[in-house]
């Protein structure tokens, strides 16, 4: 029980809590990176999963990619690229993006992929065009599978740019790194509650986003799905 | 195309060269990756060991299932990083410090399929079975389990994949396999060499786990290949993200959840 005493004395500090090293400036920091490379991923993959759900192109191209990405080992990606792009923010952002638009693009993909046919028929019977069926039928339909996979990135991506603070950038990981180096186990396992906190409030904030944006209609499918 | 040429000659060369140190089983390409399958495999297996009976727990009672269900979920929003170090000061640097954090995860996806596969056990299979005066164990080993193992192996298919990945983040805690090379020899030295193998050979393992499993559940499952039609729609076993239109909806042994790619990623 000695460590947990530690980890609230380190807590309770005050000086943990002000200052650009303290609590709030590492999880600001933290925030932005995974909030960017969520966002750039977001609007690369939903676009891509909607167009390939609705026309059912590239099926395979997108499961053999959801495979392939989940074998990937992230630091290894995270580390290449940065090792490839220099130090630096850019290059941490653009790993975040490559690990964030795999579950994203999948799901975009199947939700859109199993909308049930006979409501598609439905729309096409009352006049919809193609872009409209999947604007106003199949998106509509395919929220809960979309957000799950934001979801699941986003958790990905908070795990992920806590590695980031190894290659130099700010973040709730420098507490980890910083930590390691000066062999302060407190301050690890500080900087890890913290990024476990950041990770449930990401799960947390999605659970609500899909409280808001599913179709009423919707929601006892949503809640049966999961 | 002559310079990527080179650049991959150049990693597999690295890779020839520094397969083994003969002497010296700390250093090499080999030494990882028997280290990395084996973190990865023991954690797959006791996740399995821990599945099991938790999974039959909930069947037999099922208002166990939806707490317990919850609890996993909570616990795999925990990122692995995080709970590496916070194993830390319970296990050192031992590789218990890996194995249980990747065991954990593994129920997410491996007690659904459980619970999953065993209800889909036809009502009219088990009164047989009773019927031919099989008692509640024997029915469950020989009857229940044999069907519900092709829910069970797409699980498991989907975990060790997942699990596979995920040893490499170990290497932050000192452990991790192949996330050695990919850490020490590799970032540490700013060498891409180390790197690209390190993730290659992450990737092979994961298929060749992959297919080993697809092979078992084809011998275990005989039944499953021969008879035609139905035979065929028994192959539940579709990775993630593969199943076809077909067999997505129709298919009684493939839950929703371990065909369609909507399975939560590992981190």
């Amino acid at each position: 029980m000695d460590v947990l005493n530690e980890l609230v004395a380190w807590f309770a500090d005050p000086g943990q809590w002000s200052g650009p090293g303290g609590i709030p400036a590492r999880t600001a920091e933290h925030v932005q990176y995974s909030l960017l490379g969520l966002l750039v991923a977001a609007l690369i993959a939903i676009p891509v999963g909607l167009v390939t759900g609705h026309t059912g192109v590239g099926g395979f191209t997108t499961a053999s990619l959801a495979n392939f990405a989940r074998a990937l080992p992230t630091i290894g990606v995270l580390f290449l690229i940065v090792l490839a792009a220099g130090i630096g923010l850019v290059p941490v952002v653009i790993a975040l993006v490559a690990l964030a638009v795999p579950p994203i693009l999948v799901n975009t993909h199947e939700g859109v992929r199993q909308v049930d046919p006979a409501l598609k028929d439905a729309a096409l019977g009352m006049g919809m065009r193609g872009p409209q069926v999947l604007l106003r039928l199949e998106l509509p339909v395919a929220v809960p599978l979309v957000i799950n996979g934001l979801r699941t990135a986003a958790v990905q991506v908070v795990a992920t740019a806590t590695i980031a603070a190894y290659v130099g950038v700010g973040g709730l990981g420098r507490y980890i790194v910083d930590g390691q180096a000066r062999q302060d186990l407190t301050m690890m396992l500080g900087g890890s509650v913290l990024v476990v906190l950041l990770a449930v409030v990401t799960t947390l904030l999605f659970a609500g986003l899909s409280r808001l944006l599913v179709a009423p209609g919707l929601r006892s499918l949503a809640a049966s799905a999961r | 195309m002559n310079a990527v040429w080179d650049w991959a000659s150049g990693v597999v060369d690295w890779a020839v060269a520094n397969w083994s140190h003969p002497g010296d089983d700390e250093r090499g390409v080999w030494p990882r990756l028997v280290e990395h399958a084996r973190l990865a495999y023991v954690s797959i297996l006791i996740g399995l060991a821990l599945a099991l009976p938790l999974g039959l727990a909930c069947v037999r009672w099922t208002r166990l299932y939806p707490p317990v269900l919850t609890g996993v979920n909570v616990l795999y929003a925990v990122p692995s990083i995080a709970l590496f170090f916070l194993m830390l000061p319970y296990t050192g640097f031992s590789d218990w410090t890996a194995i249980v954090p990747l065991a954990l995860y593994t129920l997410v996806i491996l007690l659904p399929n459980v619970v999953d596969g065993l209800r889909q056990v036809p009502e009219h299979v088990r009164q047989a079975a009773v019927a031919m005066g099989f008692g509640p164990l024997r029915r469950l080993i020989t009857v229940e389990t044999p069907v519900a193992l092709p829910v069970i192996i797409a699980g498991l298919r989907v975990a060790s994949v997942a699990t596979i990945s995920m040893v490499s983040v170990a290497s932050l805690v000192g452990l991790g396999g192949l996330g050695q090379l990919i850490l020490s020899e590799g970032f540490r030295r700013q060498f891409d060499a180390p790197i690209v193998v390190g993730i290659v050979l992450t990737v092979l393992l994961a298929f060749a786990t992959d297919a080993l499993l697809v092979l078992a559940q084809r011998l275990l499952t005989p039944w499953a290949r021969s008879g035609g039609r139905r035979g065929r729609r028994h192959r539940a076993a579709v990775p993630a993200g593969e199943a076809t239109d077909a067999d997505a909806g129709t298919d009684p042994t493939q839950t929703a959840d371990s065909g369609n790619g909507a399975r939560p990623w590992t981190s």
